[in-house]
C-alpha cells in the first residue's frame, strides 16, 4: 500500500477517534446561519432573499476554522519528514489530505445545508442548486485551503493568518455559488454558474497541489 | 546573443551589479519623477478639458489611473520575481520582491481612496461596491496576505519561499477573481458610469494621464531601487565591497 | 539493485559537501562514503552539524553545495530508489498520539506490505506486545519511541525491507535495556550486509566496523 493511501486511511481513523475535529464545525456552521436573523430581521421573505448567500458564508467561515489542524499536526509530529522521506509524491499526498478534509468537513456541511435552508426560509426551488453549489464548491474551499494550511503550518496561532490568505481566493468560489442559489430561488437558470464553478475545481484539482507540495517543504526544520 | 542573455542573468543575480548601476540611474529616475509629476498633474488638474459628464471632479484619474494601473502591475511583478527566487534561487530576486510587496499595496490604497474622493461627489457616496474598486480591493487584500506571510515565517528564507509560492497562486486567481467580481457586477448594477473614459477619450485628457502614467511607473521604480539597494547592503554587509561603502 | 549473492548494494557517496548556517561554515570539501556492512557514527559537539549532515545524506535538506550519488547516479536522479532502500529515523517519531502502536506501525511500515503478525513480532521485539487497545497518549516517552524503533526489528534475517538505516539519535529517552537491544540490532543489522549512519552523543561499542566522522574538527 502506499504511503498516501495509508495515511487517508489513518486520517480517517484520526477523525473517528476525535469526533469534535468534524463535529465542531457543523455546530459553528449551524450556528453562523442562526446569527443572522437574530441580528438583522426574522421575516421569512427578507430572509429568503439572502439564505443562499448566508449559508455560503457560513459554509466558508466552518470551512477556515476546520483547516487550521489540515497539517499542523503533521509536521510538529514528524509525519511530514516521512513523507518526503519516502520518495513518494507529495502532489499525490496534497490531493490525499484534501479528499480526507472534504470528506469530514465539505460533505458534511453539504448534507446539512438543507436543514440551515429550512430555517432561513430557503424558496423550494433552490435547494438543488443549494446542495449542487456546495458539493462543487467545496472540494474547491478543501484545495485552496490546503495551500493556506501549508503555509502557514508552522506559525504560531497560524489559524488567523490562514484566513486571511485565503479569504481573497474564495471570493470567486462564493460569488458563483451564491449567484446560482439565489437565481435558482428566483427561477432563473444557474447552470452558467455551476459550470464555472466546475471549472475552478478541475483548475484547483491540477494545479494546488504544486503549491501544497512547494510549502509543505518549506516546514522542514533545518 | 545567447552569451550576452546568460551574462544578463548572472549579473541580475549579483548584488554588487545592482548596486553599482543603480547608483547612475537614481538622479534620472529622481528627474523624471519630479518634472513628470510637476507637468502631468498641472495639465491635468489645471489645463485639461473638464468632463462634460463629471466636470472637473474626474479630474482625479490623473492620480487614480496610473496608481491602479500600477498596483497591478507590481504585483505581476512581485510575483515574478518570486516565481524567479523559487526556479533559480537568486536572492536578488527574492529582495526585489519583499521590496514591491509594501509599495504596490501602497499604490492600491492611493487608488482605492482617490476611486473613493471620486465616488463622493459622482455618486454621492463614499463607496461603491463597483467591479473596479471591489477588484482593487480583493488586490489590496492580495498584498496584505503575503506581507503578512512574509512576516510571520520564522526564518527570512522560509519567507521569502513562503510569499513566493502565495503570489503565484494569486497571480494565477486574479483573472478569476476580475471576471467573477466583474460578472458579480453586471447582475447587481445594470447601467453604470464607468470610472474610466476609455479608448474615446479626448486626446487633451489623455495625454497628461499618459505623463502621469510613465512618472508613476519611474516613481515606482526609484522607490523599489532605493528599498532594494538598503535591502542588499543589510544583507551583504559582511561583504568587502559593502565595507569599503559604509566607510566611505 | 542487488549483488550476485542476492543481497542488496548499498552504495552512498557524496563529494565536496559545503554547508553553512547563519553564516557560519558547518563542513567544507567534505566526502561520505558508506557501502554494505558499515556503520557510520557521525560525532561532534551539539551545533556541529550532525542533524544537517544526517538529513543531508538522507536526501531531505538540499541546501548544500557538492554532490551525493546513490549507485553511482545523482541522488536527485535516484531519490525513489533511494528512498525504497532506505530506512529515516529523524528527532520527531511520527507517532500518532490517538492511535494504538499496531496502527502506528501500520502506518510507518505501509511501503513494506508487511503482515499484521509480523507487525506483532516486532513490536514484541520492543515489549510493546499486549497493547491492542492503548492509544499512544498513554504511553510513556519511552515507548512511543519503542513504536518508532519496532521498524528496526522487522525481518531480523537478512537486512530486512531497508538495508540502509539513516538514524538520529535513535536511544533518546529509551532505558539501558532499550538501549542494549538497539545496540544489539545495529551490530546484526551491519553484519548481515546492511548499513547504518547515526548520529548519537551515546558511545557505541565493541561493534567491528564503527568508523566515526568527527564534525567538530571540520569546521
Amino acid at each position: 500500500m502506499s504511503l498516501v493511501g495509508a495515511t487517508v486511511k489513518r486520517d480517517f481513523l484520526l477523525a473517528a477517534r476525535n469526533p469534535g475535529e468534524w463535529l465542531n464545525p457543523l455546530m459553528f456552521f449551524l450556528m453562523v446561519a442562526a446569527l443572522f436573523p437574530l441580528a438583522v430581521d426574522p421575516d421569512p421573505k427578507f430572509l429568503g432573499k439572502i439564505a443562499g448567500g448566508v449559508i455560503w458564508v457560513a459554509a466558508l467561515l466552518a470551512t477556515l476554522l476546520s483547516l487550521d489542524a489540515l497539517f499542523k499536526a503533521d509536521v510538529e509530529d514528524g509525519s511530514l519528514e516521512q513523507w518526503l522521506a519516502s520518495g513518494e509524491s507529495l502532489y499525490a499526498m496534497a490531493l490525499g489530505k484534501a479528499l480526507v478534509h472534504w470528506c469530514i468537513s465539505g460533505l458534511p456541511l453539504t448534507l446539512m445545508a438543507p436543514v440551515l435552508g429550512l430555517m432561513l426560509n430557503l424558496p423550494q426551488s433552490a435547494y438543488v442548486a443549494l446542495i449542487a453549489s456546495l458539493a462543487i464548491g467545496t472540494p474547491v474551499l478543501s484545495l485552496l485551503g490546503a495551500v493556506g494550511a501549508a503555509l502557514t503550518a508552522g506559525v504560531r496561532s497560524g489559524g488567523l493568518l490562514l484566513s486571511l490568505l485565503i479569504l481573497p481566493l474564495y471570493i470567486p468560489v462564493l460569488i458563483f455559488a451564491a449567484s446560482s442559489v439565489y437565481h435558482a430561488g428566483i427561477g432563473m437558470a444557474y447552470n452558467g454558474q455551476l459550470g464555472f464553478l466546475g471549472a475552478i475545481l478541475a483548475l484547483s484539482m491540477c494545479l494546488t497541489p504544486f503549491a501544497v507540495s512547494a510549502a509543505l517543504k518549506l516546514n522542514l526544520s533545518r | 546573443m545567447w552569451q550576452w542573455l546568460v551574462r544578463l542573468y548572472h549579473r541580475l543575480g549579483s548584488p554588487k551589479w545592482f548596486y553599482e548601476i543603480t547608483e547612475k540611474w537614481i538622479p534620472w529616475l529622481v528627474v523624471v519623477s519630479i518634472v513628470g509629476a510637476v507637468v502631468g498633474l498641472v495639465w491635468g488638474l489645471a489645463f485639461a478639458p473638464a468632463d462634460y459628464q463629471q466636470g472637473d471632479s474626474f479630474r482625479i484619474i490623473y492620480i487614480h489611473v496610473p496608481a491602479a494601473i500600477l498596483a497591478q502591475s507590481a504585483y505581476m511583478m512581485m510575483a515574478i520575481a518570486g516565481a524567479v527566487f523559487l526556479i533559480w534561487r537568486m536572492k536578488m530576486a527574492a529582495w526585489v520582491a519583499k521590496t514591491i510587496a509594501p509599495i504596490g499595496a501602497s499604490f492600491c490604497l492611493i487608488a482605492l481612496l482617490t476611486g473613493a474622493i471620486w465616488g463622493k461627489p459622482t455618486w454621492g457616496t463614499w463607496w461603491v461596491w463597483d467591479a473596479r474598486l471591489t477588484s482593487m480591493l480583493l488586490l489590496l487584500f492580495l498584498y496584505f496576505g503575503v506581507m503578512a506571510l512574509h512576516q510571520a515565517m520564522e526564518s527570512e528564507d522560509s519567507g521569502h519561499k513562503a510569499s513566493a509560492i502565495l503570489s503565484l497562486v494569486g497571480l494565477v486567481n486574479i483573472p478569476i477573481i476580475k471576471y467573477s467580481v466583474e460578472w458579480w457586477n453586471t447582475l447587481h448594477q445594470p447601467a453604470t458610469l464607468k470610472l474610466t473614459e476609455k479608448p474615446s477619450m479626448a486626446i487633451e485628457m489623455l495625454i497628461p494621464l499618459l505623463i502621469m502614467l510613465v512618472t508613476t511607473y519611474a516613481f515606482f521604480a526609484l522607490l523599489v531601487i532605493l528599498r532594494t539597494r538598503n535591502e542588499i547592503l543589510l544583507h551583504e554587509r559582511k561583504r568587502s565591497w559593502v565595507k569599503k561603502i559604509l566607510e566611505s | 539493485m542487488t549483488a550476485d549473492t542476492g543481497q542488496p548494494i548499498i552504495d552512498l557517496k557524496a563529494q565536496a559537501l559545503f554547508c553553512e548556517r547563519d553564516d557560519r561554515v558547518l563542513f567544507q570539501q567534505l566526502d561520505v562514503q558508506v557501502g554494505n556492512g558499515d556503520l557510520l557514527q557521525l560525532a561532534g559537539p551539539n551545533g556541529a552539524g550532525k542533524t544537517t549532515l544526517l538529513r543531508l545524506l538522507a536526501g531531505l535538506n538540499h541546501d548544500y553545495q557538492g554532490d551525493v550519488f546513490w549507485c553511482g547516479q545523482p541522488m536527485a536522479k535516484a531519490y525513489p530508489d533511494y528512498a525504497a532502500q532506505r530506512l529515516y529515523m529523524g528527532h520527531l517519531s511520527a507517532v500518532k498520539k490517538a492511535l494504538t502502536p499496531i496502527e502506528n506501525l501500520r502506518w510507518l511500515t505501509a511501503a513494506w506490505c508487511m503482515s499484521d503478525e509480523q507487525l506483532w513480532q516486532a513490536l514484541d521485539a520492543v515489549e510493546l506486545y499486549g497493547y491492542e487497545e492503548t492509544p499512544c497518549q498513554q504511553l510513556s516517552a519511552g515507548q512511543q519511541r519503542r513504536v518508532g524503533l519496532a521498524r528496526l526489528a522487522l525481518a531480523p534475517q537478512g537486512t530486512g525491507p531497508a538495508p540502509l538505516w539513516i538514524l538520529d539519535e535513535p536511544f533518546t529517552a529509551l532505558d539501558k535495556a532499550g538501549v542494549a537491544w538497539v545496540e544489539q540490532r545495529l551490530q546484526q543489522h551491519v553484519e548481515s550486509g546492511g548499513a547504518v549512519i547515526i548520529t548519537s552523543h551515546h558511545a557505541l561499542e565493541g561493534i567491528a566496523s564503527l568508523r566515526q566522522l568527527d564534525l567538530g574538527a571540520q569546521a
